[in-house]
């Protein structure tokens, strides 16, 4: 008992700072457990890392700190078309199951650009590959960096640009050293924090509003205050009486709801970082399994994440709507001194106004603040809190470290290996990688502090990239033999042209006076959901250039049969 | 191993991979999306039906269908002898 009012007299900055420190040291040890010794070390972890262990990796590799710290906050204001982010990201696994990972596995080399490359027998194709793994990691990683500075900055307290150099730091520290083998292992222990740290405040909360202990079931149950209201019926009214669209009616429209699951499913299939994962596996049988294991760890959060929207919006409204201002909470106050929360009273009446109805509103929050802020909005105990300090952390870091192995393997392997200096000793490339991944962890953490001002117009364009460029080109490449160098790049050329112009003209503006209208989208669809489009048109032209031009060697021909059959997969080599 | 063994081994890979994919389809596209404001008429508990396939029903799907298509292949390898 007495052991029980010490805890609960700790601070949240306090438990923030153990549960930070204890997890950091975790990640180091393993880091330090598991050297890479050689460049297959580095690049696939030597190749023989266990389905459940690549699965919980890939987990960890996947859900990053937008699928940790944002996407429920994001849901939660978006309702129904919250869905576009939960079926988009999850449903890529199955292209990625059943259509990429054990051809890509039996095809047995380091990188993406390697299949690309080798598969379109073209130098020019590996090159075209290597820019755009390149544009995609890089996006990417910048995102994790600042995601690393915000928590950093409110539970530690300390300066966003110093919250981003400890990150740094560490990820170089063990993506250096230990390689794919260092961030595999480490990926394993991520997974397990950052899930805990996801769970544990869902299914506190779950039990507070509804009495169900399973947030998956909570969320369509009654409300535990015995009035027999579904939480969702009211979440619906609550919406609607302060003239917010119906919850779970959502207010995109049909094709652009389509568009959007489609760009962001295909890109997710058409991820390096990814991809890359199911080189690490010993048999193609286990390539299969692992990326079934990966999608249920991932499921487990993704399925969780729509019901912490529901208690996180209900929980919103009820503490804040029509109640005066003199009176918020602290965390209110907290999350206004970091900008992410603002209220202006405009009528002058001491109460905060929360409406859909822009000129009467009077609060503004920071979607990404919706999962930190959760479990102070439900009250819950500090060592809660600073958990979920620690799991946002986990994300990020793990996703980041897997990003700059994709950069490093990009630099050393596919530029200076396979172009540059192909007589460079396994040695060499060891160091030439080590070098390329701090030279990209420096990057990444310049633009974690000075963040381009569009980085979620920049984030999207990383699916619809991938989405446009590499997946038509790989699942052409194993589905149909006689795709040739030409087709391959002409549509990948075509993808990522079309999908850079559509996002410049609609997303960022830079053609026109103004940022055109939504009425103006090509057929409805929003920039986030071109993706689909830019990869339809990718495939259409790969197939009517591979018409008019010559079949690909003899040889090429060979390696497609191989790799449509598991067996013999051996080792995955770099030669 | 032979030329048609090899063949006649692809051809049921891809017979699996398109019933798979029509059913990964129907899920979250059809009953998701398409097909949402009719599903949403009928309630389960606290769900709209077409609500909660694109909120959670789809991705319970999603995993099951990679597991069935990793049961369905470990038997197909052993069939033609490509298993190890």
């Amino acid at each position: 008992m007495s052991s029980m009012i010490v805890l609960e007299g700790i601070g949240v900055q306090k438990w923030t700072y153990i549960m930070v420190g204890l997890t950091f040291a975790i990640y180091i040890g393993i880091a330090i457990w598991s050297r890479a010794s050689s460049t297959k070390d580095f690049y696939v972890a030597g190749g023989g890392v266990s389905p459940l262990a690549n699965g919980m990796a890939t987990a960890a590799d996947w859900m990053s700190a937008a699928s940790f710290i944002s996407m429920a906050g994001i849901i939660s204001f978006a309702g129904y078309d919250g869905a576009v982010y939960l079926m988009g990201w999850t449903g890529g696994y199955v292209l990625l199951a059943l259509l990429l990972a054990p051809y890509l596995r039996k095809f047995g080399k380091f990188t993406v650009p390697d299949f690309i490359g080798d598969r379109y027998y073209s130098k020019t194709a590996r090159l075209v590959a290597v820019f755009c793994a390149l544009l995609v990691s890089f996006t990417y990683v910048a995102g994790q960096m600042r995601g690393v500075g915000i928590v950093f900055s409110r539970f530690l307290e300390v300066d966003i640009n110093t919250g981003v150099i400890i990150g740094m730091i560490i990820v170089l520290f063990y993506a250096v050293l230990g390689g794919m083998k260092g961030i595999t292992y480490t990926q394993v222990a991520q997974y397990c924090v950052l899930i805990f740290a996801f769970m544990v405040p869902a299914i506190f909360i779950s039990i507070q509003m509804t009495g169900n202990p399973i947030p998956q079931l909570g969320f369509g149950s009654q409300l535990a205050d015995g009035s027999g209201t579904y939480l969702l019926d009211k979440l619906d009214g609550l919406s609607t009486q302060l003239g917010f669209a119906e919850y779970t009616e959502g207010s995109k429209s049909m094709i652009d709801v389509f568009a959007i699951t489609l760009a962001l499913m295909v890109g997710t299939a058409g991820l390096p970082h990814v991809i890359v994962r199911f080189f690490t596996v010993k048999r193609v049988r286990d390539a299969r399994k692992s990326a079934g294991i990966a999608l249920l760890l991932i499921a487990i959060l993704y399925t969780t994440a729509p019901a912490v929207a529901v208690f996180a919006r209900t929980n919103l409204i009820e503490t804040v709507s029509d109640k005066p201002y003199a009176n918020v909470p602290d965390w209110f106050t907290k999350w206004e001194t970091t900008g992410l929360i603002t209220f202006t009273d405009k009528n002058n009446d001491g109460n905060i106004q929360y409406l859909a109805d822009n000129n009467k509103n009077e609060l503004v929050v920071d979607r990404d603040i919706m999962v930190l802020a959760n479990p102070e909005i439900a009250r819950l105990p500090n060592w809660v809190i600073a958990l979920v300090a620690a799991g946002g952390l986990a994300a990020a870091l793990s996703t980041a470290a897997g990003l700059l192995l994709v950069i490093s393997a990009s630099v050393s392997h596919d530029l200076i290996k396979k172009i540059i200096n192909p007589k460079i000793s396994d040695k060499g490339e060891l160091v030439a990688a080590r070098l390329s991944a701090v030279g990209a962890v420096c990057v990444a953490g310049y633009f974690g502090i000075n963040p381009p001002g569009f980085v979620a117009a920049v984030v999207a364009l990383a699916f619809g990239l991938a989405a446009a460029s590499f997946f038509p080109a790989i699942i052409l490449g194993i589905f149909y033999k006689r795709m040739n160098k030409e087709g391959a790049i002409a549509g990948m050329v075509v993808g990522i042209v079309s999908m850079l112009l559509y996002m410049i003209k609609y997303k960022l503006g830079w053609f026109d006076e103004t940022l055109p209208d939504k009425s103006e989208w090509w057929f409805g669809i929003s920039p986030e959901g071109f993706g689909t489009v830019a990869m339809l048109l990718n495939f259409v032209v790969s197939i009517t250039i591979m018409k008019f031009t010559s079949p690909p060697p003899e040889e090429v021909q060979d390696i497609v049969e191989k790799i449509r059959i598991p067996s013999g997969a051996g080792e995955a080599t770099g030669h | 191993m032979t030329k048609s063994n090899a063949q006649a081994y692809w051809k049921e890979n891809i017979r699996y991979v398109l019933i798979l994919l029509a059913i990964w389809f129907l899920v979250s596209y059809g009953a998701g999306i398409l097909f949402k404001d009719e599903l949403n008429q009928i309630k389960i508990a606290g769900f709209k039906l077409g609500f909660w396939f694109a909120q959670q029903g789809s991705m319970y799907v999603f995993v099951i269908l990679i597991f069935i298509y990793v049961r369905l292949m470990n038997k197909l390898d052993k069939k033609y002898g490509y298993d190890e």
